[in-house]
């Protein structure tokens, strides 16, 4: 742990952080900030994941791993969507949500 | 105030900026950059934890190739110059309103939640120690985990080459 820093401060960053992206999430109506918007999610997640490791079980490594495994489910999640925004720029010439309704009926 | 505590805030500040001014600003690239700032930052905040590792994968990983494949397919997408609309204020407020709300309870559940912090020695977070952990199949072992990760990784790459991958022209071939 480092001195003069308690956990709450790690905590209080990373909890404005997620909500800052689910924020971003709603207001946003195009689809590549709000998958940027996701990856600030998953990003402040990764940082509890290590903050609790450090400082309430630093001899174990759990937190490590789930946070390796987050970031290769972000970059995972990444390629596909950003596969699937770009087909839908062929088909639909525009990736703003409201214009992406064809499969809805 | 010590180095690392100011160090703390200065990279504590440059994420909670950045992040806000990556969903608000109105050009697309320039929230690319901004994340590419809180991404950065927080692997300052991972060197400080003395998490080398992490903070390395999170350079290469985020900084690296998630940034990097969000620029590409903006440029492939927009035009450079391209502006967004203001958002409907009905969005507006649902979110401003959702995330306050929502930060609030989380806030006033962690600030009241006694954490006591383990005074246990520190393990030695070196890359043997991980990658040993990581593929053991004993107790606490990940080597599970690791192999589904591998896999998926496998068929989202599949899968991004297969949707991506242009139509053929039935009329070009002719």
């Amino acid at each position: 742990m480092i001195e003069g820093i308690g956990i709450e401060h790690f905590l209080v960053v990373s909890t404005l952080m997620f909500f800052i992206g689910v924020c971003g999430f709603i207001i946003r109506r195009n689809l590549i900030t709000m998958l940027m918007s996701v990856e600030l999610i998953l990003n402040s997640v990764n940082i509890n994941f290590l903050v609790f490791n450090r400082y309430l079980y630093p001899d174990q490594l759990q937190g490590h791993f789930f946070s390796l495994f987050v970031v290769g489910i972000a970059a995972a999640e990444a390629s596909v969507a950003i596969a699937l925004i770009i087909n839908i720029y062929r088909s639909l010439q525009n990736i703003d949500v409201e214009n992406v309704s064809e499969m809805k009926y | 105030m010590s180095l690392s505590v100011f160090m703390f805030y200065l990279l504590s500040g440059i994420i909670l900026t950045f992040s806000v001014l990556s969903i608000t600003t109105r050009r697309i690239l320039r929230a690319a950059v901004y994340l590419l700032f809180v991404l950065v930052a927080t692997s300052g905040l991972y060197f400080m934890l003395k998490y080398e590792f992490m903070a390395a994968v999170q350079l290469t990983l985020y900084a690296g190739g998630i940034v990097v494949l969000i620029i590409f397919s903006i440029l492939l997408t927009h035009h450079i110059s391209h502006r967004f609309n203001r958002p409907a204020l009905m969005n507006l407020l649902m979110g401003i309103s959702v995330a306050v709300v929502g930060s609030t309870v989380v806030l006033a559940t962690l600030l009241t939640h006694p954490f006591k912090a383990s005074n246990v020695a520190q393990l030695p977070v070196d890359m043997s120690a991980i990658g040993n952990q990581l593929l053991s199949t004993g107790k606490n072992g990940y080597v599970l985990p690791f192999e589904l990760i591998s896999i998926l990784l496998l068929a989202a790459m599949i899968a991004a080459i297969v949707v991506a991958k242009k139509e053929k022209n039935k009329n070009s071939e002719i």
